[in-house]
């Protein structure tokens, strides 16, 4: 267990560096000065320069790389250009809306998810099993940013229930906050509800066909007794794995629906920094997202090696 | 049985949008670009059918197009995925146990563990926005796939008969990959083609709905979403054309996906 946990920690450790360096060659390849961008076209060169230096952009690249990183991990994100602010601040306020967004869709799509999909591998092959699987088929298709749109369309333009886009912010008090989240949150949580769903029955019927299943049917647990007590939970492992990795398309598929809500989240900090030229805030805020991404996956992984086994000895 | 209906429909869904792009090179109903300010907003009607937008262009015209932008950079980007995965697929195979299979794996892990949407978004805004940017941002994700599906399909074909016959007949190991393992993991490469291909829609979509893929004039299915965003509430065709069009064109190829992996793969058709 031990070996295991080093070597996925060698992993971890290995991700997160190979990303910081992919980020950040990336984002200073952006052409534009940020500091000739800021000062104008009558700026006088003395005065650019000396902006850079306030930026941090001189200096060698692997100078600024080291500099970057280690800020980073002394929970330094930077100062953003256009704000003037440390990133880190803006990243804390922000946060406050990605983060209940991306856990209210999880809560959503599982509990939308996993009894769809105890109920179709239960029926399987028959009406309700066909049902669902039809539904999943189209929310697998269905691009969420569109639903968003569809869901504006009808809870927001036509029927007046819910907010079409903005948030209040949690001063306004938790109601209002949970009522702007909540159209954003349905539009994210129903695709990947789809894909969950559709895990749940395939892991279900696997495990209903193994011999612990009929053990438990031969000494006279009926069905319903033998799929509640057995075999959901023994299913529940790809299941989990799996809500790990959607966790990494919320956060990514949120980035899409906050534009399309107006919501002020990581999402829109990202394409407002792209947009304004505010590098250290696309580079540190994607950092983030990827490194909440790789560290989520980890103890996915771990937790499960914990719990079965099987999973430490990879084939 | 469900297999064949399946392949049926959703070819027959997914064609029909090929077939549509491919027209739109020497029809469209309207040239696409084409305003018309006196008939702006149209609702669908025989002269358009379906409607037009808030310049008066045809909305069918322009969703010809833009089935031609969306399919080619799907296209290309599982072209990329193949042309890259492959060979690290049939190399970490033939290679099997040593530090060639570790890396190509531990390297395609680790792509695995990016969020994808997150890197794309970064490499367009970097990159500037355009269709080339969206095609190499989704492309990348698509090696690693195809790379670990190749190299599934391989390691259980290299423990068969034949290609131990290969073998002592004095064959190399590259020989062997490219004769006789490359042509037998082909259906595996068609289904996952068909799934990344799907994949690929749904991605240009959405890159293109944040401005960061195909740029105007070129017409595309997610910011042609994006423009009627604002319009939505007086005309919601507009936002509903578009939406049907990627929907079904992702179904379809699905389905396909689903029913040529029931055909194709021999040990699925028992279980289904």
């Amino acid at each position: 267990m031990l070996r295991f946990v080093l070597l996925r920690l060698g992993s971890l450790g290995l991700s997160l560096v190979v990303a910081s360096l992919v980020i950040f060659t990336v984002v200073q390849v952006i052409p534009g000065d940020p500091a000739t961008f800021m000062m104008g076209l009558n700026a006088t060169p003395e005065a650019v320069e000396a902006l850079r230096k306030v930026l941090g952009l001189t200096g060698s690249l692997p100078w600024r790389y080291l500099h970057w990183v280690a800020g980073l991990l002394a929970g330094d994100l930077g100062t953003s250009y256009t704000y003037r602010v440390p990133v880190a601040g803006l990243v804390l306020e922000r946060v406050q809306v990605s983060l209940p967004l991306t856990a209210y869709a999880l809560v959503l799509s599982t509990a939308l998810a996993l009894p769809a999909g105890v109920l179709a591998a239960a029926r399987r092959g028959r009406a309700a099993d066909v049902t669902i699987m039809g539904v999943t088929q189209f929310g697998i298709a269905v691009p969420n940013f569109w639903f968003a749109m569809l869901l504006v369309l009808l809870f927001a333009l036509r029927l007046h229930w819910l907010p079409a886009g903005g948030f209040p912010g949690w001063k306004a008090g938790l109601w209002p906050g949970l009522r702007a989240l909540t159209l954003p949150a349905v539009a994210l949580a129903l695709p990947q509800a789809a894909i969950l769903a559709r895990v749940m029955r395939s892991a279900l019927i696997d495990t209903l066909g193994q011999d612990f299943i009929r053990t438990a049917r031969a000494k006279g647990l009926s069905q319903g007794q033998a799929v509640r007590r057995h075999a959901v939970r023994n299913a529940l492992i790809p299941v989990l794995t799996i809500l790990g990795l959607q966790f990494s398309f919320l956060l990514a598929g949120a980035i899409i629906i906050e534009n399309v809500f107006y919501l002020p989240g990581l999402g829109r900090l990202i394409f407002q920094g792209i947009t304004q030229r505010d590098l250290i805030v696309v580079q540190s805020v994607v950092m983030l997202l990827v490194a909440a991404v790789i560290v989520v996956n980890f103890t996915v992984e771990v937790a499960y090696a914990l719990i079965d086994p099987r999973l430490r000895h990879p084939a | 049985m469900r297999g064949r209906a399946s392949l049926f429909i959703g070819g027959g869904l997914a064609g029909a949008f090929v077939i549509l792009a491919l027209l739109s090179f020497v029809w469209t109903p309207y040239p696409y670009a084409a305003m018309d300010i006196a008939a702006k907003f149209r609702p669908p009607g025989a002269l358009h059918w379906l409607g037009t937008d808030q310049f008066g262009r045809d909305v069918a015209a322009q969703l010809m197009v833009g089935a031609r932008t969306s399919i080619a950079v799907a296209i290309v980007a599982v072209g990329i995925g193949i042309a890259g995965g492959v060979p690290l697929g049939l190399w970490a195979a033939a290679s099997r146990g040593t530090w060639v299979d570790e890396v190509i794996q531990r390297g395609g892990d680790l792509v695995f563990a990016f969020p994808s949407l997150v890197i794309a978004i970064l490499i367009t805004a970097v990159f500037g926005p355009s269709a080339l940017n969206a095609i190499l941002a989704i492309g990348i994700f698509n090696i690693p796939v195809f790379a670990r599906v190749t190299r599934a399909g391989a390691l259980s074909l290299w423990t068969l008969d034949y290609i131990r016959a290969a073998r002592l007949a004095g064959k190399g190991r590259a020989r062997i990959s490219l004769e006789h393992i490359l042509p037998n993991v082909a259906n595996l490469l068609i289904v996952q083609g068909t799934i990344q291909f799907s994949l690929g829609i749904l991605a240009e979509a959405g890159l293109s709905y944040v401005g960061l893929g195909a740029q105007p004039p070129t017409p595309s299915w997610g910011r042609m979403l994006a423009d009627s965003q604002t319009l939505m509430g007086f005309a919601p065709g507009l936002a509903i054309f578009p939406g049907m069009a990627i929907v079904l064109t992702v179904l379809g190829l699905n389905l396909m996906g689903d029913g040529l992996r029931d055909l194709l793969d021999p040990r699925l058709r028992r279980r289904a």
